[in-house]
């Protein structure tokens, strides 16, 4: 297919991410994407195998060598590629490699046809920015980012989904075995230490995809499975924040990404004050807690955060730690096992078997409605981390 | 020889002219007596009637006719007696006798300025439309997107904060290893604000979103007063809901100030300061804190225009609380004498009664339903004392008013309270000054879905007032002019008056009970209403997608889905 898929303007939904199943899965050494999609396809009873998306940190494959260089991930037409690569130039980035999925033309294509281009393409920062902090460097990248997603937002000939470094992301619409097989994700090109998928796309209105999670900011990812019912207040409440990231909100679920964001790079709060955040406790739970004058303060000055309805969190932060957290009344499934070496954190327990099937089942651990399950970076250890004794 | 005029009665109003006609039945009246004893008004009286009556007697037709002097009740004709419907009469008549029926052809208005006097009364804008807020709907339902709550057996925390929060940016923590703790000085990176700078975190109180609106001890009877307090001391200390109500301008009694119980009262200033002598004499006495201090701008009845207490009911009680002399007519100027400019007097008010309890307490102002809302709220955003505003929409009721004021000045409340939210939204503020809406919660008994909706809208709590008064003490008002008698003394319920031979009707621990079920209902209906919306976990303050209306021009307007 050539051209944009999608003709006319681009009608501006809410998409809900109720019937999405998640894998997630961290390990100390590399592993290819093909584990989590296998994981989903275990979970396929409980996704309507509509789509697939991807987010890869802490790369290895083509990507090994390249880590602090920033990667453009995204899909574009022909003539929108060329206007993506005329931009960077112009921008002063400088292409280093391009990561392209060998597609098995023999398997089934996309339900929305084959695109002209997905790609994940590595560049060397502009000389003037080279020796800029990395805080500065991440709002330049963010900015570049927004400016490719206007350019092709309209006719649907660019999709930027993260620039990054160290990160990938990868999202389609299909069934994610079928499209796992399509992009051959199993050649070693893409591997990684974390990465988290997710087995649907919107299905509620015509698919879209910038409403399909994993959703990504600057190193804070998250993907849900659920229906974030205050999802308006919370979307007024970044989007007033004046950080020009938050935007978007095509899924309910974007916002639980961005919350993260604001909680751990805007505020500097401790990653377990997620939780906090999101859920708060009520008034008299929070005499039991010892920081319970910060919390007070964080419960009512975060309130608007507070998310409601049925949703299990899956994420990941920079520094390589991966979570999931519950809403506050446990509505969703989600598990998490594993070994100190690889741990994944799953909707169901099938895929928690296909994924790590040599670990010890008796350790598994299901995030109830106080629980916090924290993979520490590298894959080290699980911690269980409980809002009300902590 | 009577001139022409009285004989054809030329210059009186007929019973057309009024607003209730009595249907009086001469088959089951007993003549009793009780009607007309009980009337407020005078409206009717006993009179003799002459009848003239045919018979006959025998058993060929002879007629022969007589006159007969027969007892009737009566409706006067006189303006100032005019039958308010309260139907006072209906309930005390053994044998449903009488009856007031509403006359929708009368000329009431026009002929009642007698004296040049305009026409004044107690209650609401005389407006039985739905309002704009009640013919909101809640159309998000969650089923197959996600299993909706249940009501009867899911947590609920159905809560808001009173008082100012600081912005997240502002919140003077440090970080400890993996945890966060509140530090004196200001983390690098940390927004300036004002809040840090002084060190001052404001104070807030966590209290359930409706709460009983200002009605002042004075205003209301003894009885009345009493059972309002009552109820709200049990529903906080027995039910656990954290109810709180406001005093109104008048101060409360000493004996009350001074008790636990005095952390369940918001304590209102208005511009007579009536009360306040003595509240600030009992502050040191004080062994618990006030919720809030409300100061009153305006009032969305009777916008830009001043309170009066009649002398009458200034009695010994009322006196001592408010600290004046018995039976002096007690008059609040439209606006505070001192006030000079918003960002003067109102910023030094609030700081002088946040000073007064050692900034402890949080201080807001309540301001009439206006066009201008925005600009005192902007104003207020800047402030960092201002603990919330409170606004009185046009159906909010008063004791006493002009008719004119009532009826026909003030602004809706669903607009005002939805503008200044979007307001705070565009600058990030949403969360830091709460509004709360006042004014017709309730007006057609659908308090729990007029407060879910201007939660939604963007406010964080409701008051009510009218509502709580029918609901909890039976007062007869009504958008049809009915009663509206609170400026009289003469409440034929007991509720506005300081005559005990009226307010000993009213039994303080039946409207307390009342009181009690009012809320305990209220809160299994907002249960209702937020499981099906999947929300439980906090309050659904400016949840817009839930909202919506079969009128485009208020969908538009309010930003909130068409439905048909």
């Amino acid at each position: 297919m050539t051209g944009s898929l999608r003709k006319g303007p681009v009608v501006q939904r809410k998409y809900y991410d109720f019937m999405c199943r998640l894998s997630a899965i961290t390990a100390a050494e590399y592993f290819s994407p093909m584990e989590n999609v296998m994981a989903l396809n275990t979970m396929k009873e409980g996704h309507d195998g509509s789509g697939l998306g991807l987010v890869l940190r802490d790369l290895g494959g083509d990507f090994a060598e390249l880590k602090s260089l920033p990667i453009l991930s995204g899909i574009a037409s022909d003539a929108g590629l060329r206007e993506l690569d005329n931009f960077m130039y112009a921008q002063g980035f400088e292409e280093v490699h391009m990561w392209q999925p060998n597609i098995d033309s023999r398997a089934p294509e996309p339900e929305t046809g084959r695109r002209d281009h997905y790609f994940a393409k590595a560049y060397d920062y502009p000389k003037a920015v080279k020796n800029r902090s990395q805080a500065e460097k991440e709002d330049l990248l963010l900015g570049v980012r927004l400016a490719l997603r206007v350019m092709g937002e309209d006719d649907e000939s660019i999709f930027a989904f993260s620039f990054y470094p160290d990160t990938v992301t990868l999202k389609e619409v299909g069934d994610p075995l079928e499209l796992g097989q399509f992009f051959r994700l199993d050649d070693g090109s893409l591997e990684a230490r974390i990465i988290l998928a997710q087995g649907r796309q919107n299905t509620n209105y015509d698919i879209y995809l910038y409403a399909c999670h994993p959703f990504f900011l600057q190193g804070y990812c998250t993907m849900t499975n659920g229906e974030n019912t205050a999802f308006v207040p919370i979307m007024e409440f970044l989007t007033s924040r004046g950080f020009p990231g938050y935007l978007g909100y095509n899924s309910d679920s974007e916002v639980f990404a961005h919350i993260l964001h604001y909680t751990q790079r805007q505020l500097n709060y401790p990653l377990t004050y997620y939780k906090d955040v999101i859920t708060p406790l009520a008034e008299k739970e929070i005499d039991g807690r010892k920081e319970s004058e910060a919390l007070r303060l964080i419960r009512r000055s975060l309130r608007p955060l507070c998310i409601d309805g049925p949703n299990c969190i899956i994420g990941f932060t920079p520094d390589g730690s991966v979570f999931m957290v519950q809403d506050a009344k446990k509505l969703r499934p989600g598990i998490v096992g594993g070994a100190p070496g690889k741990y994944a954190l799953m909707s169901e327990e099938c895929g928690l078997d296909e994924a790590v099937s040599q670990r010890d089942k008796t350790e598994d651990f299901s995030p109830m409605k106080y629980d916090m399950a924290i993979i520490k970076p590298g894959a080290t250890e699980l911690k269980k981390w409980n809002q009300l004794t902590n | 020889m009577d001139p022409a005029t009285r004989l054809d009665a030329n210059h009186e109003l007929s019973l057309r002219e009024f607003p209730y006609i009595i249907r009086w039945r001469d088959d089951r009246c007993t003549r009793c007596g009780r009607c007309t004893a009980v009337c407020p008004v005078n409206a009717i009286e006993p009179a003799p009637h002459v009848h003239r009556r045919v018979f006959s007697e025998g058993g060929l037709p002879n007629p022969k006719a007589e006159r007969e002097i027969v007892h009737v009740v009566k409706q006067v004709t006189d303006i100032d007696r005019y039958c308010t419907g309260c139907g006072t009469c209906t309930l005390v008549c053994p044998n449903e006798a009488i009856e007031p029926e509403l006359n929708p052809q009368n000329k009431f208005l026009t002929y009642k300025n007698k004296g040049g006097v305009p026409f004044r009364r107690g209650g609401r804008r005389n407006d039985p439309t739905a309002s704009t807020v009640d013919q909101l709907k809640f159309t998000r339902i969650s089923m197959l997107t996600d299993p909706a709550l249940d009501a009867g057996r899911h947590e609920f925390r159905i809560r808001t904060l009173l008082g100012r929060n600081l912005p997240p940016e502002a919140l003077p923590l440090k970080r400890r290893g993996d945890r966060l703790v509140v530090g004196k000085t200001r983390e690098r990176g940390q927004a300036e604000s004002g809040h840090i700078a002084h060190g001052f975190i404001p104070p807030v109180r966590e209290i359930y979103p409706i709460r009983i609106g200002s009605m002042s001890i004075g205003a209301l009877s003894p009885h009345m007063w009493e059972g309002l307090a009552m109820g709200v001391a049990y529903l906080n200390e027995i039910e656990g809901m954290p109810v709180v109500m406001c005093t109104g301008e008048g101060g409360m009694p000493p004996r009350l100030l001074k008790s636990r119980f005095a952390k369940y009262f918001i304590l209102q200033i208005a511009s007579g300061y009536f009360g306040w002598d003595e509240i600030v004499h009992a502050i040191p006495e004080m062994t618990e804190d006030p919720a809030a201090i409300e100061i009153k701008y305006g009032q969305g009845a009777k916008p830009g225009d001043g309170g009066l207490l009649m002398a009458y009911k200034v009695l010994k009680l009322i006196a001592q609380i408010r600290g004046v002399p018995e039976f002096v007519d007690l008059a609040s100027p439209p606006t505070h004498q001192t006030k000079y400019s918003i960002e003067e007097a109102v910023a030094k008010m609030i700081q002088s009664m946040s000073m007064a309890w050692g900034f402890r307490v949080p201080v807001y102002p309540k301001i009439s339903g206006t066009k201008t809302a925005m600009a005192v709220l902007n104003n207020l955003a800047r402030n960092p004392y201002a603990g919330a505003l409170c606004i009185d929409g046009e159906d909010g009721g008063t004791g006493a008013a002009y008719n004119v004021s009532m009826d026909k000045m003030g602004h809706p409340i669903a607009s005002n309270i939805r503008d200044c939210y979007l307001d705070l939204v565009a600058q990030g503020k949403q969360n830091e000054l709460p509004l709360i809406a006042a004014g017709g919660m309730g007006k057609t008994g659908n308090l729990a879905a007029n407060a879910a909706a201007m939660i939604m809208l963007g406010a964080s709590a409701v008051d009510m007032g009218k509502h709580i008064m029918q609901a909890a003490a039976w007062c007869f008002g009504d958008e049809y002019n009915r009663c509206n008698l609170c400026n009289t003394g003469r409440c034929p319920r007991g509720i506005t008056t300081q005559d005990p031979k009226l307010y000993r009707r009213l039994d303080p621990d039946k409207v307390a009970e009342r009181v009690v079920e009012v809320f305990k209902s209220a809160d299994v209906e907002l249960r209702k209403i937020f499981a099906p919306l999947g929300r439980s976990t906090e309050l659904p303050i400016g949840m817009s997608d839930a909202l919506g209306v079969a009128d485009p021009a208020i969908a538009k307007r309010l930003n909130i889905s068409y439905v048909c």
